[in-house]
């Protein structure tokens, strides 16, 4: 749309609002078209502060009991970017995830499988001057649900983020490499693109990996960019 | 040019880390303004409630400027309002959001912008965030809106929070089916 700050999205990079492989979005989807409005004043700006009370202890989540929480440790670092490759500082990275073994510290999460007492499975972080984030936490267990017989949700850690503004908000799920249930499941394979869904899944990277300590996995995120301004395009 | 990460459902689980005590209280006592409570619920197609979505907000503050490097408007900022919050559903299906009027900001071209918020919703079964408005109906200002005007006029009412008294409103949510919200493409 003419004088749009942000670029928008091409129709094949976020999921449908309907997919009928996941359940969930049968009743839950509108069924109007939306409606194109131009971005105001209203939608470029957004929540860049209030992260006052976010600390280091809180992008560590193995340190939230007495003891150490069960699993494998795990480093998760990356960047987060624009289309253009401009870090995205000083913005609000928040995960959760389930514990090794599959279960949410959630009051809904009825799987038969033991929670742990020193996992909460939450943490923030606030990316720094090259839009850097990193954190220790330990790798999800996979965990069956009810969308279709014998569904298993691959590991993953959920990520929500805001970015510079109200269009830049994103909530995602990062996967590992080389997990056998990422072709049976609907809400990974919901991404059109396949080139979409390979960016869903980190990669296992050895030189962040710790000796003797934890595996490191790399996950960059892109954000909506803007659009170049006249002199920005006339620089190159 | 980096291509886009692609959204995924926020999940059943999100309160262990997206809703804390009190983020749907977006002014305490001290904020400038009119305080105003916003309640509603959320329905999906079959007009079941939806107990577990997030209702985000983003708004101006009571002088209508943005608490963002971006706005440079020549209008005061409030130290004790950022503008955010989030509304986690209960059992019930239920948010309620305790904050200020917004006040005006610029439209398109010359215009002025009638107070509103901006919603976004998430949800398990929500795919990719839905991102709508609430606006006001006792504000006369309403009824001329640059961007409320763009909605067709017969759906126009789901995006008109109704005065229920005390400084109340009452702002339903219907994801699917009779009486759907606009939701907007921006």
């Amino acid at each position: 749309m003419t004088g749009d700050i942000y670029r928008r999205p091409s129709d094949d990079v976020h999921p449908p609002r309907d997919f009928p492989g996941y359940r969930g979005t049968a009743l839950r989807h509108p069924k109007e078209p939306l409606v194109l409005i131009p971005q105001t004043l209203s939608e470029i700006t957004g929540p860049v502060y209030g992260h006052r009370s976010v600390t280091e202890a809180d992008r560590d989540l193995t340190n939230r009991g007495s003891g150490e929480p069960i699993g494998e440790r795990i480093i998760v670092e990356g960047r987060v970017l624009d289309e253009d490759g401009r870090p995205v500082r000083d913005s609000l990275v928040e995960l959760w995830q389930a514990n090794a073994a599959g279960r949410y510290a959630h009051r809904v999460d009825q799987h038969a499988a033991p929670l742990d007492p020193n996992f909460t499975g939450a943490g923030r972080a606030i990316t720094d001057a090259e839009g850097r984030y990193r954190f220790l936490t330990i790798k999800p267990g996979a965990y069956p649900w009810l969308n279709h017989a014998n569904a298993w949700r691959p590991a993953h850690i959920h990520f929500s983020l805001w970015g510079p503004s109200f269009l830049t908000r994103l909530v995602t799920q990062m996967y590992f490499p080389g997990d056998p249930l990422l072709a049976l499941d609907p809400i990974y394979n919901s991404v059109p693109d396949p080139r979409g869904r390979e960016r869903l899944i980190s990669r296992f990277d050895l030189s962040l990996t710790q000796p003797e300590y934890a595996l490191g996995y790399r996950f960059d995120i892109i954000v909506r960019g803007r659009h170049a301004t006249p002199m920005e395009a006339q620089h190159g | 040019m980096a291509e886009l990460t692609p959204f995924q459902t926020v999940g059943p689980f999100f309160a262990i880390c997206l809703s804390q005590p009190g983020c749907a209280r977006i002014a305490t006592e001290k904020a400038a303004g009119r305080h105003i409570t916003i309640e509603g619920t959320v329905r999906d197609g079959t007009g079941a409630v939806v107990p577990d979505s997030l209702v985000e907000i983003w708004q101006a503050n009571a002088a209508g400027r943005y608490a963002h490097p971006d706005d440079h408007q020549p209008k005061p900022l409030d130290p004790d309002f950022t503008g955010y919050g989030r509304a986690p559903t209960d059992d019930d299906g239920r948010f309620v959001i305790e904050t200020v009027m917004p006040g005006r900001v610029p439209g398109p071209g010359e215009t002025l912008q009638a107070p509103h918020l901006l919603l976004g919703i998430l949800a398990r079964g929500i795919l990719t965030r839905l991102v709508t408005r609430v606006y006001f109906e006792d504000e006369p200002s309403t009824h001329d809106d640059p961007i409320l005007s763009l909605v067709p006029a017969e759906r126009r009412a789901t995006l008109v929070a109704k005065p229920i008294g005390d400084d109340r409103y009452r702002f339903d949510l219907k994801l699917q089916g009779e009486g759907e919200t606009v939701f907007f493409d921006v």
